[in-house]
């Protein structure tokens, strides 16, 4: 087995074992935002160190330059925080509470004023 | 309440051109790899829903002007056209492809072949066919 082989597997056992911690962060954690922190960042670097080894087994031992598992690279790591983020927004501007030993929110007066607005608009319709 | 999307905007800005780029690589690939007209259409309807998504509705038919009903008469009469082509010019049954390698400087040997243009056809059919079934939905306010 040469070095490059125990490169591939170390990238592939890596990019397994980071995709399962976010399977046990989906159903461990509490409230939706730890779930969606779980999910996103361990399961996209998963993601990538798969891709990742999947490259290089092509390239170095298939001699073959494979650009659409680089261009998943990019499109995973540019795509998936942002799908996060708007899934948690989404969330939150629907009243999904935040888990009840949480300590600060932010948010909570922001949102709040924005909703009156918004139902004194509907009234006056 | 105006929402203020600036990372989804930003970031449609960006992955619309990967998602383009990829469709018009499935589309030519579709010949000697996995691809074709069928996905690449799908593929270019996706990103031009990304767009939809990303900003308002006016902003993007103001950008892409196009009418999808003419889109997929367009595609069958183009698909329809290269069999009736071959069939006039050449004496031989309906939708019988032809090709040829071409010799372009610079760039070297092609192999073109009619299946491309009907391709093209069903490529079209399916971007215009997707986005008015979507887009009709979308607009019905009722």
């Amino acid at each position: 087995m040469s070095l490059i082989e125990i490169i591939i597997s170390i990238l592939v056992l890596l990019g397994g074992l980071l995709s399962l911690l976010g399977a046990i962060g989906i159903i461990r954690f509490p409230d939706v935002y730890g779930r969606l922190h779980a999910a996103t960042k361990s399961a996209t670097l998963g993601v990538i160190l798969i891709m990742l080894a999947t490259f290089l087994y092509f390239l170095i031992i298939e001699q073959q330059f494979v650009v659409k598992v680089l261009l998943t690279i990019v499109f995973v790591f540019l795509t998936a925080p942002v799908a996060g983020l708007m899934m948690s927004r989404s969330a939150y501007r629907i009243g999904v509470p935040l888990w009840e030993k949480s300590v600060q929110d932010d948010l909570k007066h922001k949102v709040s004023i924005e909703k009156n607005r918004k139902l004194n608009v509907t009234d006056k319709q | 309440m105006k929402t203020n999307n600036v990372m989804l905007t930003t970031i449609t800005k960006v992955v619309t051109f990967i998602i383009l780029v990829f469709s018009v690589y499935l589309f030519f690939a579709g010949h000697n790899n996995p691809g074709g007209g069928f996905i690449g259409g799908l593929m270019t309807a996706a990103a031009l829903l990304l767009m939809y998504i990303g900003f308002d509705m006016k902003t993007v038919k103001k950008a892409i002007p196009f009418n999808f009903i003419h889109m997929i008469a367009v595609g069958l009469l183009i698909s329809i056209g290269t069999g009736v082509v071959t069939m006039l010019y050449n004496d031989v049954p309906y939708l019988t492809q032809f090709d040829r390698y071409v010799d372009v400087p610079l760039l070297g040997t092609f192999h073109l072949t009619t299946a491309l243009p009907f391709d093209l056809g069903i490529y079209l059919v399916v971007v215009g066919i997707a986005l008015q079934i979507i887009l009709t939905i979308a607009e019905d306010d009722a």
